[in-house]
């Protein structure tokens, strides 16, 4: 059995006519990383509310552990994790007492809390700041002790938004980290990003979005072969040239705000062609396609605008 | 709602010395400035009693009432705004409604506390001639403070903007706050305003107050009094397990 099961899953705002989730379709299975890869505005955090069991769907079914989350919300919050976006911390709290409270509200008592926070602290290198207040800790420390509070009630699927938007690169690497032990000790993990080198790194299957719907779903590797070539060239010229050097290159190019974008398997030959129709770019860089490249195919725009 | 009232008891372990002395500094300095100082330029007996003891239970009501808006208005917006303390809470087997179940225990903890420390500083003026009559008047200053409590957190989980807190705050609480009988007696407003202040709570809660103070509540005053309260405070739970609840679950 998938532990979240989605069909034509909507989501929309009373008052508004705006929709954010237009009906996506998704499995996920146990001790899998999965992912919502998109842009903001995309429907991730709508669905991700959903999944979360806070938020009703509009339309559609949905099943998470095997039950309606709208009649189980409760007893199904009790075996989830949730990080949100904006960690929603007590900065007035310490480290520590943050991690109490929380388990308190999954009717964990006091004495077990005062043991859980301590291995979770360990878990999540801020033994030593245990009794700092939260307003001293710096964003990559937040992030780490909202994971740490996620787990105060040992669940089976965590769900992770944007986990790592905002944080320094270093930052980024202790916490991916962190995310791989989790997936090891068995825990399902289900993120939303806009980088494209996160989902690389932490998701074995992803779901890309795009204006509420679902563009492609597969692993990586298998959505990059689908849509892109293997290598990619990328090439800068002067303002106002790019469009006649496009139509002079012609085969696979995408034309881009700043730079173009030249598909080939072989990226080396095709930058000797470059040279041989006679363009002279101002630099060329040969490199391996990502996700953002297919994003970028099926959307025809890219992650960040 | 004993686990999200924790919540707040733990954040309460950081500050509660600081509010005891202001809940004590505070009507210190106001028995003595108004009660004792302006109340001695008041000729003569006020509904037969000195101005500072028909002062004193007046104000303990209006502080209950200001400090109870205080904590339920900007408390619980800024609980669901700036802080996201409900949103943490929801995402946990919580319920929308314990979330507000724990926050009202909260703040009527604190309107409690307030009016245990105005009593007592109405006891060291000699304001009282029992324990049972100083007891009484805590739990109806209490009880003026959890009435407007309840109906104002109903409505301020739904403020996303805090000017609109600051209005109500100035145009509603102030005028019943100085107007409610609570500095003055009722009877001394033009007729029409009369009818408007017996309409609204505070006047309720001042007369309750005052009354049990000075030993002239009747059964059947009190009564009205405490169903009055009592039904607001009631009014004020329903609508907020609507209101929360369509606010944290979007």
């Amino acid at each position: 059995m998938a532990l979240i099961e989605a069909e034509r899953l909507e989501k929309s705002y009373p008052g508004t006519d705006f929709t954010a989730v237009a009906g996506i379709g998704f499995r996920v299975e146990r001790g899998e990383a999965f992912g919502f890869l998109g842009p903001n505005g995309a429907g991730k955090s709508s669905t991700m509310r959903m999944l979360a069991c806070v938020s009703q769907p509009s339309g559609g079914s949905l099943r998470i552990l095997g039950d309606d989350p709208v009649v189980h919300g409760r007893a199904l919050r009790a075996r989830l994790g949730v990080v949100p976006q904006d960690d929603a911390l007590d900065l007035q709290l310490t480290v520590r007492e943050n991690l109490i409270v929380y388990g308190l509200y999954f009717g964990l008592s006091l004495k077990h809390m005062r043991a859980k926070s301590a291995e979770l602290l360990e878990f999540a290198q801020l033994a030593d700041k245990a009794g700092e207040r939260v307003e001293h800790l710096s964003g990559g420390m937040r992030r780490r002790l909202t994971i740490a509070r996620s787990l105060v009630n040992d669940p089976e699927i965590l769900l992770l938004d944007e986990p790592t938007t905002g944080l320094d690169p270093q930052a980024r690497h202790i916490l991916w980290d962190r995310l791989f032990r989790l997936k090891s000790a068995g825990v399902t993990l289900i993120l939303t990003t806009h980088y494209m080198d996160e989902a690389e790194q932490l998701c074995d299957r992803l779901v890309i979005m795009d204006k509420g719907r679902i563009a492609d779903e597969g692993t990586p590797r298998d959505l990059i072969d689908r849509h892109v070539t293997r290598e990619v060239v990328e090439l800068r010229f002067p303002p106002g040239e790019q469009e006649q050097a496009a139509e002079k290159l012609g085969g696979d190019v995408e034309v881009l705000p700043d730079r173009l974008l030249c598909y080939a398997d072989d990226g080396d030959a095709a930058l000797a062609r470059v040279t041989e129709v006679g363009l002279r770019p101002l630099t060329a860089l040969v490199r391996r396609a990502t996700l953002e490249d297919v994003f970028l195919r099926l959307t025809g725009r890219s992650l960040t605008d | 709602m004993t686990r999200s009232l924790a919540y707040w008891l733990f954040r309460y372990r950081r500050t509660w010395q600081g509010t005891v002395v202001v809940s004590i500094a505070n009507p210190l300095l106001f028995l003595l400035a108004i009660g004792a100082g302006l109340g001695s330029l008041v000729r003569g007996d006020v509904e037969g009693v000195s101005y500072l003891q028909f002062f004193a239970p007046g104000v303990l009501a209006a502080a209950a009432f200001q400090n109870a808006f205080i904590d339920a208005g900007f408390g619980v917006a800024t609980a669901r705004g700036r802080e996201r303390v409900y949103q943490t809470a929801v995402a946990t087997p919580l319920s929308s409604g314990e979330v507000m179940g724990g926050h009202l225990l909260f703040v009527a903890l604190r309107v409690f506390v307030g009016a245990l420390a105005f009593v007592v500083v109405m006891a060291l003026f000699g304001l009282f001639s029992s324990f049972g009559t100083a007891l009484a008047v805590v739990l109806a200053a209490t009880l003026t403070g959890i009435a407007p409590a309840t109906v104002v957190a109903a409505w301020a989980v739904t403020v996303t903007d805090f000017p609109r807190l600051n209005t109500v705050f100035r145009f509603v609480v102030m005028p019943m706050y100085l107007f409610s009988g609570t500095f003055f007696s009722v009877e001394q407003l033009p007729a029409a305003l009369q009818t408007i202040m017996y309409a609204l709570p505070l006047w309720h809660g001042a007369d309750l107050c005052r009354s049990l103070a000075l030993g002239t509540a009747t059964p059947g005053m009190t009564l009205l009094h405490v169903a009055y309260l009592g039904a607001m405070a009631v009014a004020g739970v329903l609508i907020g397990r609507v209101t929360f609840r369509k606010v944290l679950y979007v």
